[in-house]
């Protein structure tokens, strides 16, 4: 990681304007999209726009000619090309021609991709943004922080001393009236320029019409009142119908702002008149830039299904926290980073994929359906590469492979951490132990794992088996987990085994983009796993759960290891997350709970991929409510906790805050207790909370339940 | 039949639609009854002749015998709409093609330049529809238009707005800072 960004994120974070107002958005972010979706069924939507998108990046080729024809029939003019430089040359081509002077633009990211205004403004161009925010930024000289909110990072403040310092000095930092001021001072601009540049947020083929959202009213002045409109539209912009415009004007404002509809909607399908009579030149410019290639790609194809509505930045927990600017690039956020390493360069991307967490809310409510963590890993991958996998992570995986040395290590570490970390050893482990954080306590490391524990247990005989797939935490720092899992699951009727071949379930070597050694661990998993033949095989981690479920036949299929797959396959089959298994047993009448058990007060904190890979965030709610204690829910409690494996190592600066943020929340519940279903997240949060001093006790579901049966 | 497309339901799901996002949503049953309507909201306003009070009507369905009626009750209101004469005039006002009643929407060809000057740049709106142009929603409506009829199809849905400061709401910046909805029950519906 360079300085620079490291810098950077500090930079952001110490800025309390940014992370206030972001905070406070994604805040009321949360509440207005869900009212906007009220009545709609937003999985049928991005089912519809995703299929709608992706049919059109298979023929972007023919969309465009078609595209072309229908619009150049109607006296419009098209210009297609691959080269981003090719679009400036043809606006000043153009604008000389036409003895353009100034220009007034709506806003279009098409446009900052390419750099447009620089371009027009050396060659001696008025070039004036008429969107609030994007204007503001032009006369700071700043960059935009956010896609939609280019300008959220200034206070009002902020602004009036922008408009005092290159408009008119004594400007009071008060927004109705900056806004009049900014109406005032761009009014003239609208009525004097030559040219009107847009962006389209959709574009038909089948009728050559373009489609404009806005609220404030700027694109309707930008292609009214100047006699020429150019508008930049990206090749992903392209869908076949007409028809089609429904399901993204239903979801775009609504994931972008939480409105119904944005003020402004206008679909442009051919020149107009001009206010003088004369026929409006319209000028539509195609433009590839890679996205054709992008396109080609089979795993980065549906990133193209992106309708730019930012609600990725919107929900993110990095986000909200450093803004746009450490991205540093024209498109931020998650979408941002992968755009980034198409449309500029893989390698630009380096630095800004470690920001994602993988916690998967963007996932969620993504109204193209695309999958950014799963993509943000693939760059990951290719980076690592590109690159090389460094020697001290190589050394390292060798180690957690190794089990017993692994174990030792840890062991030796947990008791005297001072001789590894020295080494700049175990800082870079990719797994929980790191270096002395400050902000949160480290677990001890057992001194005996739960693969030697566990042979003391003496368990009954049964006719149904389950094997354990303990994970790096389980097994290591909280072995009593999986004595709790034993002891449920011996009440059913089930006996547990412990494959001793079993190993780290790759994560961390997936998450780093070392997918080879992933692989090499997926592989090793299976056999060990699949050696007796049981009828379940159960985790109580849910990364490990998924690893198993999911993530093993991925692994060996990115590496070409295909032979292996059926075996993953038959593996994956078996695979189940505890409290899903212990609710199937209590349904079962398996399962008894103690009558007369003291009813307790606790919160729940939902696990990300429990909850979003998984989707078993109810069974743990439902054991506990029915085991008689009383549920009382967190805000947000299905936010990352900031854990995220040897993420809370990588980058500490970030971990800490999103842990402050889930604390609170924690606490603002008053319940004495919080049960989880992920080891790492106990770790995270019950070493925060141990670290405040707070009574509050942090157990997993297992344990728990454990104590509630009969 | 779908309730949500029954016309009591859907003026009614305009009508909250629309003033959620503070336009104003004023019913009559005439023609006749919207053109008084109209006209006691531009003497409200004190529409006059002087400069940067007028109000400029863009309707093509206004013969010029009505024009000049309504022209005698309120100096100042134009129906030859300029570019100049709508940057200055106060109050624009425009006949809408359609509504949708699920996001309080209206809609205009609006392929004549008059129709987007009034709308946008004066401070006050005052946009008449037909109650029975009302349909349900976005698919409905581009079931029924054909881009090739229309080259600048036109949507609104409340006046102009921003957040772009602090994420503080603020109504008007480069469009109306309002927008008055005159729904006429007998008003012909377009083609």
């Amino acid at each position: 990681m360079k300085k620079e960004f490291r810098q950077s994120i500090l930079d952001a974070l110490a800025n309390p304007n940014l992370s206030g107002a972001l905070g406070r958005f994604s805040d009321a972010y949360r509440v207005s999209r869900a009212k906007a979706y009220e009545g709609i069924d937003f999985e049928a939507v991005r089912t519809q726009i995703a299929g709608i998108k992706s049919s059109a990046a298979s023929h972007f080729d023919e969309l465009a000619e078609q595209f072309a024809n229908a619009a150049e029939a109607r006296g419009t003019r098209v210009f297609r090309t691959s080269d981003p430089r090719e679009v400036n040359d043809y606006i000043l081509r153009l604008a000389r021609e036409r003895g353009v002077k100034s220009i007034i633009k709506s806003k279009s990211m098409a446009s900052e991709e390419i750099h447009l205004n620089q371009h027009l403004e050396n060659a001696g161009i008025q070039v004036t943004e008429s969107d609030l925010g994007e204007w503001i930024i032009q006369l700071a000289h700043q960059r935009p922080s956010h896609m939609v909110m280019p300008a959220v990072h200034m206070t009002k403040e902020d602004v009036a001393a922008v408009f005092s310092k290159n408009i008119e000095e004594g400007q009071q930092p008060d927004i109705p009236e900056l806004v009049k001021f900014a109406r005032g001072k761009l009014r003239p601009m609208f009525l004097n320029a030559d040219m009107g540049i847009t962006g389209a947020n959709i574009a038909v083929a089948e009728t050559g019409s373009i489609v404009i959202v806005t609220n404030e009213g700027n694109a309707r002045l930008v292609t009214t009142l100047p006699r020429i409109h150019v508008a930049i539209v990206g090749l992903e912009k392209l869908i076949e119908h007409f028809q089609d415009i429904a399901p993204i004007l239903t979801a775009l404002p609504k994931s972008a702002t939480g409105q119904l509809l944005t003020s402004y909607v206008s679909i442009i399908s051919g020149p107009v008149p001009n206010t003088d009579g004369t026929p409006k030149e319209l000028h539509i410019i195609l433009m590839d830039n890679r996205r054709n290639e992008m396109a080609h790609d089979p795993r980065f194809k549906q990133a193209l299904q992106c309708v730019r509505c930012a609600s990725c930045l919107n929900v993110c927990p990095v986000f909200r926290l450093v803004g746009g600017h450490v991205f540093g690039k024209v498109y931020t956020g998650g979408i941002g980073t992968i755009l980034t390493a198409w449309f500029d360069a893989l390698k630009e991307s380096d630095d800004i994929q470690s920001l994602c967490i993988q916690c998967g809310n963007c996932t969620e409510v993504c109204p193209g359906k695309i999958d950014i963590p799963d993509l943000i890993l693939e760059l990951r991958r290719r980076l690592a590469i590109e690159k090389g996998q460094p020697m001290v992570q190589k050394a390292i995986f060798s180690v957690v492979n190794n089990r017993r040395m692994f174990h030792a290590m840890l062991r030796a570490a947990s008791i005297g951490q001072k001789p590894f970390a020295r080494q700049g050893f175990i800082r870079h482990l990719p797994m929980f132990l790191g270096s002395m954080t400050e902000f949160r306590s480290l677990p001890a490391i057992a001194d005996e794992p739960l693969r030697d524990s566990v042979k003391k247990i003496e368990q009954p005989k049964c006719r149904e088996k389950a094997a354990f797939f303990a994970g790096c935490l389980v097994d290591f720092a909280y072995p009593e987990i999986g004595e709790s899992v034993v002891e449920v699951l011996n009440k059913a009727g089930i006996e547990v085994i412990f494959p001793e071949g079993q190993t780290c379930c790759g994560a961390p070597a997936r998450y780093s983009g070392a997918y080879e050694v992933a692989a090499q661990n997926a592989a090793d998993n299976i056999r060990a796993m699949l050696a007796e033949d049981v009828d379940y095989v159960v985790s109580a981690c849910p990364t490990c759960t998924v690893a198993l479920k999911q993530d093993f036949l991925a692994n060996l299929e990115a590496v070409g290891r295909s032979e292996e797959l059926p075996a993953a396959r038959q593996l994956a089959d078996k695979v189940v997350d505890f409290s899903t298994l212990a609710r199937q047993l209590v349904e079962q009448g398996r399962l008894h709970f103690k009558p007369g058990v003291e009813p307790m007060k606790f919160t729940y904190h939902d696990s990300c991929h429990l909850k979003r890979t998984l989707r078993a965030e109810q069974a743990p709610r439902e054991l506990m409510q029915r085991a008689g204690h009383e549920l009382v829910e967190m805000q947000e409690s299905d936010m990352c906790c900031g854990m995220s494996g040897s993420y809370s190592l990588k980058l500490p600066e970030l971990s800490a805050p999103i842990l402050e943020r889930k604390l609170a929340n924690i606490e603002k519940t008053g319940t004495p207790l919080v049960l989880i279903d992920c080891p790492g997240c106990v770790m995270q949060i019950r070493g925060g909370l141990d670290k405040r001093s707070s009574e509050i006790k942090v157990e997993h579901s297992a344990q728990r339940l454990a104590r509630s049966l009969q | 039949m779908n309730v949500a497309s029954e016309p009591f339901v859907m003026v009614e799901s305009f009508k909250t639609r629309a003033e959620a996002v503070s336009a104003q949503v004023q019913r009559v049953a005439t023609r006749e009854l919207a053109f008084e309507l109209i006209l006691r909201l531009l003497r409200e306003e004190d529409v006059d002749d002087k400069p940067g009070s007028q109000a400029v009507w863009a309707d093509r369905s206004i013969g010029e015998a009505e024009r000049q009626r309504l022209r005698r009750t309120v100096p100042g209101l134009t129906f030859d709409v300029t570019r100049e004469l709508a940057a200055e005039a106060k109050v624009g006002i425009s006949r809408m093609d359609w509504a949708l009643a699920n996001t309080g929407t209206l809609v205009q060809t609006a392929d004549a330049v008059d129709t987007r000057l009034v709308s946008t740049l004066p401070l006050l709106h005052i946009a008449m529809v037909s109650t029975a142009a009302l349909l349900p929603d976005i698919p409905a409506l581009l079931g029924r238009v054909d881009p090739r009829q229309s080259a600048y199809l036109s949507f609104i849905t409340g006046p102009s707005r921003t957040a772009d400061i602090e994420r503080v709401l603020t109504i008007g910046v480069h469009g109306p800072a309002r927008l008055i909805i005159v729904m006429v029950d007998d008003l012909e519906v377009a083609a």
